[in-house]
């Protein structure tokens, strides 16, 4: 730390010669740290950005994956269809959430009388965790219509529950590995305060659980994101699925490139908040130190 | 602090003929203690004597393999008691504090009382703060656990057990895990829960408190009572030649 502030206010603390020498010091490292990270950064990015356009072909790809009017010209129709991106990612994050939990739960349920639930979230986490999600929704959104439960639903509805599906098994695992990692004596302090199961679960054990695996639970969220573009395969006129039609229009790839660039954009904020507000949990929480 | 419960001189609790085994081993065997109200009985003994699990046994966080155990006059080791409803009647400081590390000091101090008892959050963090307070840490209310001394968390943690006002405290070598220099402050406020009328069942180390806290001093060997009396007694008179072996070992540890 460079600031000093006055304890205890009645003497301004003045820092020996040999504090200011160490701080003077610490300074001209940091500074030439600095220099150099940024000097290797934009000597890097040169030689890539030399590397690829003195290629041969570089002119034909940038042309047919890089083409700034078809860009701009594709935008509205692929955003109109990461809207419904957004949609189904917002439905299917909420799905995951509650299913996600219960599966996790009926894992760290103790007792022979759970045995059957504990066996059967067992298995169905083994089983969709092992199947293509595009198998999955294949069979969702082809299979169960075909079963006349519910009216005809659009194909969204269908990729929605196909990724809740999958996702839900991943992230029990996420979960239950959170809960593991909470320690048994956090449990009995609970209980011994005479707090249910149920309770105890709820109020001190989930919510220690969930902050141990934000980055990994995350991860997954970032993964879904990118996953729900596979929803286009079952008609759905998606962003993926209207960079296609642009690009069957258009003989030209660059549509492609742009849905890329807005799935990416889609993600950032969410894995920069969650770094915030990860990292303001631990200051807050507890004490820091150099290291 | 009020007393709640119970008829007015029937004992706060009577331990009768519990056993308590883990596989083979017998960790427990045959202990028989009965606490008055306003009593202060301490248990000493070398580690795995039974101190600890007695306690857990008494807070239902273990179950016993024979005997009974008592609360007022409930047998609440009766399999038809409902344990989450006996557990909020007993409070209990860990060894390790327990704290939860994701709640501010206030709410870990009116958890009980919000979550079980159903107490308004206004009314229960009127009593909390009045509680810290009381203890010296009402400027830590709005403060993480992990960020207050050793010290300071286990007062913390026994403001959480007194919070809904139990019965009886169950104390587990509360000062077992702290620096020298912070076993003071947490044992002074034991002293004081005694003067104001608390009935606790402590285990610890510290004989010097022991003897200055007690009603009574309970030594336990390999799950058994050897010997129950004034700390006067056990501390300078033992009649058990066991007791006097313990005691001497504490004393002259290298001799």
């Amino acid at each position: 730390m460079s600031t000093t502030t006055a304890m205890g206010g009645a003497r301004p603390f003045e820092p020996s010669t040999l504090e200011h020498e160490r701080r003077a010091f610490r300074r001209s490292r940091k500074r030439r740290s600095v220099l150099v990270s940024v000097a290797s950064t934009l000597v890097f990015a040169g030689v890539l950005a030399l590397a690829l356009t003195s290629s041969p072909g570089w002119a034909r790809v940038s042309a047919t994956f890089l083409n700034p009017e078809i860009a701009v010209d594709a935008l509205p129709r692929i955003l109109k269809g990461l809207w419904l991106n957004i949609q189904v990612l917002f439905f299917a994050a909420i799905g995951v959430a509650v299913f996600g939990t219960l599966l996790a739960v009926a894992r760290t349920l103790k007792g022979a009388v759970f045995t059957p639930i504990r066996l059967l979230a067992a298995g169905y986490t083994d089983l969709f965790r092992g199947v293509p999600l595009l198998l999955v929704l294949y069979i969702v959104g082809f299979g169960v219509p075909g079963l006349e439960l519910t009216g005809r639903m659009p194909a969204q509805f269908w990729g929605t529950i196909a990724l809740i599906l999958t996702y839900s098994a991943y992230v029990s695992e996420v979960l239950r590995a959170g809960i593991e990692a909470v320690h048994p004596s956090q449990r009995l302090a609970a209980r011994s305060l005479g707090l249910s199961h149920a309770k105890t679960l709820r109020l001190v054990v989930m919510p220690q659980a969930v902050r141990k695996v934000t980055p990994a639970l995350m991860n997954d969220f970032v993964s879904m994101q990118k996953d729900v573009g596979l929803i286009s395969v079952l008609g759905a006129v998606d962003a993926v699925r209207a960079a296609q039609l642009e690009v069957a229009a258009s003989y030209n790839f660059t549509p492609y490139v742009v849905a890329g660039i807005l799935f990416v954009l889609l993600s950032w904020p969410f894995i920069r908040i969650t770094d915030w507000v990860t990292a303001r949990a631990q200051k807050r929480e507890q004490i820091g130190g150099v290291v | 602090m009020s007393l709640a419960g119970g008829s007015a001189d029937a004992p706060v609790l009577r331990v009768e003929g519990v056993v308590k085994r883990f596989g083979e081993h017998t960790v427990l065997d045959g202990i028989d203690l009965t606490v008055d109200r306003h009593e202060v009985v301490v248990l000493i003994g070398a580690s795995g004597s039974g101190k600890s699990t007695l306690l857990k046994t008494v807070n239902l966080l273990e179950q016993i393999d024979d005997g009974r155990i008592l609360l007022g006059d409930e047998d609440i080791t009766d399999p038809r008691v409902d344990a989450d409803r006996v557990r909020a009647r007993i409070g209990v400081v860990f060894q390790h504090f327990n704290l939860f590390p994701h709640m501010r000091v206030l709410d870990n101090v009116t958890l009980a009382a919000r979550q079980v008892f159903r107490t308004p959050r206004a009314e229960a963090e009127r009593t909390g703060r009045a509680l810290l307070e009381r203890i010296g840490l009402g400027e830590k209310a709005r403060e993480y656990p992990d960020r207050l001394s050793g010290g300071q968390q286990q007062r913390v943690a026994i403001a959480r057990a007194l919070a809904t006002e139990p019965e009886l405290l169950l104390l587990d070598e509360i000062t077992s895990a702290l620096d020298p220099q912070l076993v003071g402050e947490v044992l002074d406020l034991v002293g004081e829960l005694k003067a104001s009328g608390s009935t606790i069942v402590m285990a610890t180390h510290e004989m010097s408190f022991a003897r200055r806290v007690a009603d009574r001093v309970v030594y336990l060997r390999d799950g058994r009572i050897i010997e129950s009396g004034p700390p006067e007694q056990i501390f300078d008179a033992p009649e058990r030649e066991e007791t006097r072996e313990f005691l001497s070992r504490l004393r002259e540890p290298f001799a």
